[in-house]
C-alpha cells in the first residue's frame, strides 16, 4: 500500500496555495510538516514520498544549475479571441490565474545549462488553467525551440497540462499542428528534444508536442493519456484497469521510454543528453 | 427542428399533388404553385437564421452524407488501401487512389456508418491508433509518388478507452499531425460533417482547409464544453455558441480558406448539388496549388501553422499591478 501511495500526487488546492502559513498537511500521510522542508525536498512529502506539484520555476530550479537560468520569453499573453465566457469571462479567469502565479500564461522557457551542458528548457505550469495549451502555450513552445536552434542546443519540455485550452477554441486546437511544425525543423536541424511527462500530460498536448520526444521520460506518479476516464462512454469504463493512463501503464505499453523518480531526473537528463552533445 | 418536420409535410403534400395532377388531370396548378411558395418561405425563415446549436445538429443529421458518398460521386472509382500493418484496419479512417482531374490522388477519409451494423463496424465514425497510423502510410505513399492529398474530416473524435490508449492513440495523432506539417505534396483538407478535435486534425494539416457550410471543427465537443466550464451537458448549445466552431465563424477567424455552401436545410436536401459544389471547389483549390513549386508550398504551409495563435504582448503597465511571488512568504 505504501508504495502504490508513494506515486499519487497532490491535488492543487488554491486556498492552500494562497495559505502562507509556514505549516502545511500532506494529503497522503497527514503528517504536518513544514512548507520549506517540502519545497526544499523537490516538493517531496519528507515523511511519506508523495510528490506535490512544482510551479514551472520550481522544476527549473530542480533541474538546471544554479543561477545559470535566464528567461527567454518576452511576455505574452492572450488575446482571448473569442471573447469566451462561460460561468465567468476566460478575460477574467486569465487574470486570476495570472495574480495567483506570476506568470503570463502556463509555461516558462529559456537558456540554461544542465551538469554543465548548454540547454533550452520550457516547463509549463499547471497552476494556470490546468497547464492547457492556448496561443500563448503553443508560441512559447515554438520559440523555445527556435531558440534551442539558434543556440545549437538540445531542448527539454517539461509537460504539466490538462491539454488544449477550451477558452480559445481552434486556435487552441491548431497549436497542435503549429508545434509539430517547429519540431519537424528541429529534427531537420539534429538537435535532440527531451520531452518529460509529469502529472499530467494528457489531451492535445500529450496528442501532439509531447510525444514527439526523441526520448520520451515519464516523471514516476505521472498521468499519461489523450482521452481520460471523464471522456470514455460508460460502458467502456469498466474495462479500465486500475492503472489506466499511470506511468506503469504508459511504459508497459511503450508510450514512454523511461520511468524516473523526481529526485533522479536531473541526472538522468545529464546521462541523455551527454549521448547527443559532446561536453566541451 | 421541429419545424423540419412542417417542411417535410409540405414536401410530401406537394408530391402527392403532383400525383393527383397527373393522373387526374386535375389543375392543381394553381393549388401546387401556392404550396410550394409557402414552403419556399418557410424554408427560407427556418434555415436562413440557424444557431449555431442547430448547424451542430445539421453536421450530425443521419442522413448527411458522409465521406465514401462523395467519393464515389466525385472520383473515377475508389481503390481501397486497408491496414496499418500492425494492428489491424480501422473502418472508421478509410484511405486509397482515386483519380481526379485526369491525376492520381491519395485520399484519406473518416467514415462513420449509417445502420447499426455499420456504426458498430465504424464506431461512429471515431478513429483508432490503426487509422492514424495508415493515413501516414498513405501520406508516405503520396509523396513518394507525387500524388496530391485530399482528406475528408468527418469524426466525433478520436476513439477513446483501453485499446486506444494502449496502442497509444495520442502518439499516433501526434506522428500523424507532424507527417502533414512536412509532406512534399499539395493537400486540401474538407470537413465534411464533425471537424471533432484532435483527432481531426491529426489528418487536418493542408494547404487549403474548406469546410461545409453546415459543417462543424472544434477544440472540444459542446457536450464536452458545457460538462466542463457548466458542469452541466445539457448546456451543449451555449457551448456551442461560445466555442466559434461553425464554418462562418472559423472563416472569420482566418482559420479556414473556404466554405462549399450547402442547400437549405444541408447537404442532405439537395446531396447532388452539394456534390457538384464541392467539386468545383476541389478543382479550383486543385489547380492554385498544383502550379507552385513543392519547396515553396512546403514553406508556406509552414509559415501558415507557425502564425496561428492570438496574443499580445504584456506591456509593463500591465505587469505592475501583479506582485510577482514566486516564494512563499514563510519567513
Amino acid at each position: 500500500m505504501a508504495i502504490f501511495r508513494e506515486r499519487q500526487y497532490l491535488r492543487v488546492d488554491i486556498d492552500r496555495e494562497r495559505d502562507e502559513s509556514l505549516w502545511m498537511k500532506c494529503k497522503s500521510c497527514g503528517e504536518l510538516i513544514f512548507k520549506r522542508r517540502v519545497r526544499e525536498n523537490n516538493n517531496i512529502c519528507p515523511n511519506c514520498g508523495e510528490y506535490s506539484f512544482h510551479t514551472a520555476i520550481e522544476r527549473i530550479e530542480s533541474l538546471v544549475d544554479e543561477g545559470t537560468f535566464v528567461d527567454a520569453d518576452e511576455a505574452i499573453m492572450s488575446d482571448d479571441p473569442l471573447t469566451f465566457t462561460d460561468s465567468r469571462p476566460y478575460a477574467e479567469r486569465l487574470e486570476e490565474a495570472q495574480q495567483k502565479t506570476g506568470l503570463t500564461d502556463a509555461i516558462v522557457f529559456g537558456k540554461a545549462a544542465l551538469a554543465g551542458l548548454p540547454i533550452v528548457i520550457a516547463v509549463m505550469d499547471f497552476r494556470f488553467v490546468g497547464g492547457s495549451m492556448g496561443s500563448v502555450v503553443g508560441e512559447e513552445i515554438c520559440r523555445a525551440m527556435e531558440c534551442a536552434m539558434e543556440e545549437s542546443c538540445p531542448f527539454v519540455l517539461v509537460s504539466s497540462s490538462g491539454g488544449a485550452r477550451l477558452q480559445e477554441g481552434v486556435f487552441s486546437l491548431m497549436q497542435m499542428a503549429k508545434t509539430a511544425a517547429v519540431r519537424q525543423r528541429l529534427a531537420e536541424a539534429s538537435l535532440p528534444f527531451v520531452s518529460v511527462m509529469t502529472y499530467p500530460t494528457t489531451g492535445g498536448v500529450q496528442a501532439s508536442i509531447a510525444s514527439l520526444g526523441d526520448v520520451i521520460i515519464a516523471e514516476r506518479g505521472a498521468m499519461i493519456g489523450f482521452a481520460g476516464r471523464r471522456v470514455i462512454p460508460e460502458p467502456l469504463t469498466q474495462d479500465l484497469p486500475e492503472d489506466f493512463q499511470t506511468d506503469v501503464f504508459a511504459f508497459q505499453n511503450g508510450v514512454v521510454d523511461r520511468v524516473v523518480k523526481r529526485e533522479d531526473l536531473r541526472d538522468e537528463l545529464a546521462s541523455v543528453l551527454g549521448f547527443f552533445v559532446e561536453v566541451a | 427542428m421541429s419545424d423540419e418536420r412542417t417542411l417535410d409535410l409540405l414536401e410530401t403534400k406537394i408530391k402527392e399533388l403532383r400525383a393527383l395532377d397527373e393522373v387526374d388531370g386535375m389543375d392543381l396548378g394553381s393549388e401546387i404553385a401556392k404550396l410550394e411558395d409557402r414552403l419556399e418561405s418557410l424554408r427560407q425563415e427556418l434555415y436562413a437564421s440557424l444557431s449555431d446549436w442547430e448547424r451542430v445538429r445539421i453536421a450530425r443529421h443521419p442522413k448527411r452524407p458522409y465521406a465514401l458518398d462523395y467519393i464515389e460521386e466525385l472520383f473515377g472509382g475508389f481503390y481501397e488501401l486497408h491496414g496499418d500493418r500492425i494492428a489491424g484496419d480501422d473502418r472508421a479512417l478509410l484511405t486509397g487512389l482515386t483519380r481526379f482531374e485526369g491525376r492520381s490522388i491519395v485520399i484519406i477519409a473518416q467514415q462513420k456508418g449509417r445502420t447499426t451494423d455499420e456504426n458498430r463496424e465504424r464506431r461512429f465514425g471515431m478513429t483508432r491508433p490503426q487509422g492514424y497510423r495508415k493515413a501516414v502510410r498513405a501520406m508516405n505513399l503520396a509523396e513518394r509518388f507525387g500524388f496530391p492529398l485530399i482528406t475528408f474530416v468527418d469524426t466525433p473524435g478520436a476513439y477513446p478507452g483501453l485499446e486506444a490508449e494502449q496502442l497509444n492513440i495520442g502518439g499516433a495523432i501526434a506522428e500523424s499531425l507532424l507527417r502533414m506539417t512536412s509532406l512534399r505534396v499539395p493537400i486540401i483538407s474538407v470537413v465534411i460533417g464533425e471537424g471533432g478535435s484532435g483527432g481531426a486534425l491529426a489528418i487536418g494539416v493542408a494547404d487549403r482547409i474548406l469546410m461545409l457550410e453546415n459543417a462543424i471543427y472544434s477544440v472540444i465537443s459542446p457536450e464536452g464544453a458545457a460538462s466542463i466550464l457548466w458542469k452541466d451537458r445539457e448546456r451543449a448549445k451555449e457551448a456551442a455558441a461560445a466555442l466559434n466552431l461553425t464554418a462562418t465563424h472559423l472563416e472569420e477567424l482566418g482559420l479556414i480558406d473556404g466554405i462549399i455552401p450547402e442547400p437549405l436545410g444541408g447537404a442532405h436536401k439537395d446531396f447532388q448539388r452539394t456534390a457538384d459544389a464541392l467539386r468545383d471547389e476541389l478543382k479550383t483549390r486543385l489547380a492554385e496549388l498544383l502550379p507552385q513549386d513543392i519547396e515553396d508550398l512546403a514553406e508556406a504551409r509552414y509559415a501558415r501553422y507557425r502564425s496561428i495563435g492570438r496574443f499580445r504582448s504584456v506591456t509593463d503597465v500591465e505587469l505592475a499591478g501583479d506582485p510577482v511571488v514566486d516564494e512563499p512568504a514563510s519567513e
